[in-house]
């Protein structure tokens, strides 16, 4: 009983940060600087133009009607018109994230095990030289921002070496390998950046795992060292991982931003980043909120998961 | 092949057998030398105690036998033989073999040796699988094997995750996996340490019948010199990496030969002893803090027999009589050793005509959790507590020792209608709330000194902190009130620029009385001070308490699981189960009786670790959430009367003078623990 709870109530708990975000994001939009019809129309647009284009997306209405209307609309699927391209905001949303979710997915696949798999090798061999290599390369490659080794990735191996396509975005109507193949490149930079994140807590949560009583019982039992490590240690040694791969998923949907425009592909990252400059409100909060969405979706999943394999989280605090 | 990798056993060899056994920590790229020389042997069937203080390398040797040292632990010199195989040289799968059947091993806090996130019966289902028991049985030998640790509803704890287990039984669920193989040598490291006195006898008991019934040689490895007195035929002290003395658990404690020994003994408390009778002795100075450096007797620097050879020439292990030795150039005269301390008890007590008491807690309950399942942390519980008297707090874990101490100090509030007053004057339940002056007479020492002081600050720093803050000192005044507090509690004023980690636990205690004694307390609540300290420091820390108390006429609230310790320090004495006060009174009345039946089970249970045979408390503490109907202690209470018991709670009715007791029982129906004479 207290499982279904603590789901509605962490249901609940999501809602109200969704909510909170959308507040957020709408006063965000009013504070950006600029005259939204002036910015469609133009510098030398008339002044009554403007007034009257104003009026016709409706933001010369008070504040609290134009929240309410965008949220309520939100709630019923209907995001609102871009501004820029007087169209409806969803498809371009959904399909922007679509292509994100592909090239994320393609990362994910790429980052999770080996992170994982580099952590646990580090763990194993601790102090080792195999050991400082992984810790030294993943945080090396952590602190080299994604513009960089994205720009020498595609100098390297699109321009010198031509292995790779320069952009992300494959042909119209390509198969699904020919997608991965024009993805994989963009999520290298992607990789070279939570490879360390995770790895790093993999090794620690190893660390702590082979230095634990329980694990000594197992030795002691007279258990063989791969039957100590494939039931004993990673269990325990991973659950904490789970936590940051979550935030880290978040990580990936939102803070695409560079590489995707780095690489010309049509994400939710370079839609928001378009979307800003362009001004266009409808389809940046759309954009925020779609993200905000999909990060808090993904850490309450990752909760769930979290309990659901440690055994003493039990929901609801009893015995 | 398997024969070809199983260690070579000799029915008749030892079962474990150490000789010039040297281990050494690499530290920092150098050898830090933590054994020295160790040399015993355990017989077929033997149980051997490995005694000392912390530090003295016990745990170490225990798992060297065990063949897992840390990575930077290497044994130097010397052998490890058992069942009369070499256990040194072992590796791969000889080495695994020889775990499997060899050697089992129990330590402190079973909670940690159990996988969390495995069942209890697969964890142990374990065992039989490396001993090539087939899948199909495996589970059925669980069982038995359970039930042979005396857990009636094996079924149902097997399939438990060890959270949900408390500690006793895990222990014993510890326990019964290690003797499921029935293992040549047992290692029990500390095994009832980290549990309650109640739950401590029923392991000691269980651990003694199956040991005689299985015929198991062990290696009991402890601090407890009552433990290890009840439980070990022959005992070995270590000192410093270093056996000074060995031989007849029963001959050692009750004469024993080095000055080291001598000094443990009189750190205690005997049964029955007060502040007002003695000082207690302690052992001055520290241990060394390198080996390599020791010229002549590892002691010698805190012997008071020390004479010039001491310092020069190492002692051998010199036979004192049958089958006894003792590592000392003068241990005809270590019965003599001086005193440390001087053995009159304070005595300038400022004493004050008394016409209230300090602190006075009326009608306290705590309930926690909501109004659907709460849980009673404190019902109706009534203390007060006189100007320079120390009452004491028993009970088991759970039965609300802590709460009661933190209602006191506002730290969580009470129930409405309570009422706490300082001196007469109502005190607000929250310490926010609470004047500086009310918070400065309202002082706390806690368990644990570590957790308590903060890492980044220096002593002198946690030490003016509350002067200035409490009481307004600035500049000279600041610096002459650190001064005088610093000589009170003895403690010297070169530490007063380090921090917690550079000082030993026990000085580190002392900086966190000072702390409680920088305002001028009237009431100090002692939440467990000595549990986590050596019986040398502890004797030392409980002297300076009595002193202080002596000088300044405070008052303590002194909470503890150790009855010798509550007894030695408290003036009265109160009783808590499941939240309610069972019994209070004098300290004389409530330990020597008759007193209520949950008491005279404590103080059975306490005597238990010395002997076996007495008065035994049944099952465990039931939850505060589902307390019984009645009297709340019905249903382990070994002098139950009948269905009065079930249906009505009795009032706490004073019997004799001001000595209180809850039960259905008249004074004459009560019965009296017996106290075992040191």
């Amino acid at each position: 009983m207290g499982l279904y709870r603590a789901i509605f109530y962490r249901l609940v708990l999501a809602v109200v940060t969704l909510l909170l975000l959308s507040i957020i994001v709408f006063a965000g939009c009013q504070i950006l600087p600029g005259d939204v019809g002036r910015a469609i129309l133009g510098p030398f647009a008339d002044a009554r133009a403007v007034a009257a284009l104003n009026h016709q997306l409706g933001i010369d209405r008070p504040l609290l009607v134009q929240y309410w209307s965008w949220i309520t609309g939100m709630v019923q699927g209907n995001m609102g018109m871009s501004y820029t391209y007087r169209e409806p905001v969803a498809p371009f949303v959904i399909q922007a994230m679509l292509n994100s979710m592909k090239l994320a997915a393609i990362a994910f696949v790429l980052v999770v095990p080996l992170g994982i798999l580099g952590g646990i090798v580090a763990a194993l061999k601790a102090n080792s030289w195999i050991d400082r290599t992984i810790v030294i390369a993943g945080l090396s490659a952590t602190v080299v921002p994604e513009f960089v080794s994205g720009i020498v990735f595609i100098m390297v191996f699109s321009i010198w070496l031509h292995i790779f396509p320069l952009t992300g975005t494959a042909p119209h109507h390509a198969g699904p390998v020919t997608q991965i193949y024009y993805l994989l490149m963009p999520s290298i930079p992607l990789f070279m950046i939570l490879f360390g994140y995770i790895a790093r807590m993999a090794r620690a949560g190893m660390i702590e795992a082979l230095n634990s009583d329980y694990t000594r019982t197992a030795v002691l039992k007279g258990l063989s060292r791969r039957q100590v490590i494939w039931r004993h240690v990673m269990r325990n040694a991973l659950l904490p991982t789970i936590t940051v791969i979550a935030t880290q998923c978040g990580y990936l949907i939102g803070g695409l931003v560079v590489v995707e425009t780095l690489f010309n592909y049509h994400g939710i990252g370079s839609l928001i980043f378009s979307a800003a400059k362009a001004k266009d409100f409808p389809m940046l909060a759309a954009g925020i909120l779609v993200i905000g969405t999909v990060y808090v979706s993904v850490n309450l999943i990752a909760d769930l998961l979290y309990s659901a394999l440690n055994p003493r989280i039990s929901f609801g605090g009893s015995r | 092949m398997l024969d070809a990798l199983t260690p070579m056993q000799d029915a008749t060899a030892a079962a474990l057998d150490v000789r010039d056994l040297d281990i050494a920590y690499r530290v920092r790229r150098r050898d830090r030398q933590v054994i020295r020389g160790l040399s015993f042997r355990i017989g077929q069937g033997e149980t051997f105690g490995l005694v000392g203080e912390s530090g003295c390398g016990k745990s170490t040797v225990a798992l060297a036998v065990a063949r897992y040292l840390p990575d930077n632990g290497r044994v130097r010199t010397g052998s490890i033989h058992i069942g009369g195989a070499d256990a040194l040289s072992m590796q791969g799968e000889a080495l695994r073999q020889f775990r499997t059947r060899s050697i089992s091993m129990v330590y402190q806090d079973p909670g940690r040796a159990l996988n969390p996130s495995i069942r209890i019966g697969a964890q142990m289902a374990e065992v039989f699988e490396v001993a090539g028991v087939p899948a199909s049985e495996r589970m059925g030998k669980v069982e038995a094997i359970l039930n042979r640790v005396r857990i009636v509803d094996a079924g149902r704890v097997m399939g438990r995750y060890p959270h949900e287990l408390s500690g006793g039984m895990l222990q014993r669920v510890v326990i019964a996996m290690a003797l499921a193989v029935d293992p040549t040598l047992l290692i029990l490291d500390e095994p009832t340490t980290a549990l309650d006195a109640t739950v401590e006898a029923e392991v000691l008991d269980l651990i003694e019948t199956l040991r005689a019934e299985m015929g198991s040689s062990v290696l009991f490895i402890g601090h407890n010199l009552a433990v290890i007195r009840r439980m070990c035929a022959r005992v070995g002290v270590l000192y410093a990496g270093t056996l000074v003395e060995e031989g007849p658990t029963r001959e050692i404690f009750s004469q024993p030969r080095h000055p080291y020994t001598v000094g443990l003994l009189r750190c205690l408390p005997r049964p029955g002893l007060s502040k007002h009778q003695t000082r207690l002795d302690t052992i001055p100075g520290f241990l060394p803090t390198s080996l390599a450096d020791v010229k002549g007797c590892v002691f010698a620097p805190r012997c008071g027999l020390a004479q010039d050879i001491c310092r020069t020439t190492e002692p051998p292990l010199i036979p004192v009589s049958e089958g006894r030795v003792s590592r000392c150039h003068f241990h005809e005269q270590a019965p003599d050793l001086p005193r440390t301390t001087p053995p009159a008890p304070p005595t300038d007590r400022k004493k004050v005509p008394a016409f209230r008491p300090v602190i006075r807690a009326d009608n306290i309950s705590k309930t926690f959790g909501n109004a659907a399942a709460p849980v009673y942390a404190l019902r109706d519980v009534s203390v007060e507590i006189w100007p320079g008297e120390t009452l004491g707090l028993v009970g088991e874990s759970g039965s609300g020792k802590t709460t009661l101490a933190k209602l006191l100090m506002g730290l969580t509030p009470p129930d409405p209608n309570a009422i706490i007053e300082l001196n007469g004057q109502k005190l607000a339940h929250l310490a926010t709330a609470r004047q500086p002056a009310e918070l400065e007479a309202l002082q706390i020492v806690f368990q644990n000194p570590d957790a308590a002081l903060n890492r980044s600050q220096t002593i002198r720093g946690i030490i003016s902190r509350p002067m200035k803050k409490l009481g307004g000192y600035r500049g000279a005044a600041l610096a002459d009130k650190l001064r005088g507090l610093m000589s009170h509690i003895r403690l010297a004023e070169r530490y007063l620029p380090m921090r917690p980690r550079q000082l030993s636990g026990g000085l580190k205690q002392r900086v966190a009385i000072a702390r409680a004694f920088a305002g001028d307390p009237r009431i100090v609540v002692c939440d467990e001070p000595t549990s986590a300290l050596d019986v040398s420091v502890q004797a030392a820390i409980l002297n300076l308490l009595a002193d202080l108390q002596a000088e300044q006429g405070v008052s303590y609230l002194f909470v503890s699981h150790d009855l010798r310790v509550v007894r030695y320090i408290s003036d009265r004495i109160a009783v808590l189960y499941l939240g309610r006060l069972m019994e209070i009174g004098p300290a004389e009345a409530v330990f020597n009786g008759p007193h209520h039946p949950y008491t005279e089970s404590l103080m059975a249970a306490s005597a238990a670790e010395e002997a076996s045979g007495q008065l035994r408390l049944k099952g465990e503490i039931p939850s505060a959430m589902r307390p019984p109907s009645g009297c709340v202690f019905h249903t382990r209470c070994p002098r139950k009367i009948g269905t009065i018991c079930e249906t009505t709670e009795p009032e706490l009715v004073q019997r004799e003078g001001d000595h209180g007791i809850r039960c259905h029982l008249d004074l004459d129906q009560m019965g009296r623990a017996v106290t075992i004479e040191a």
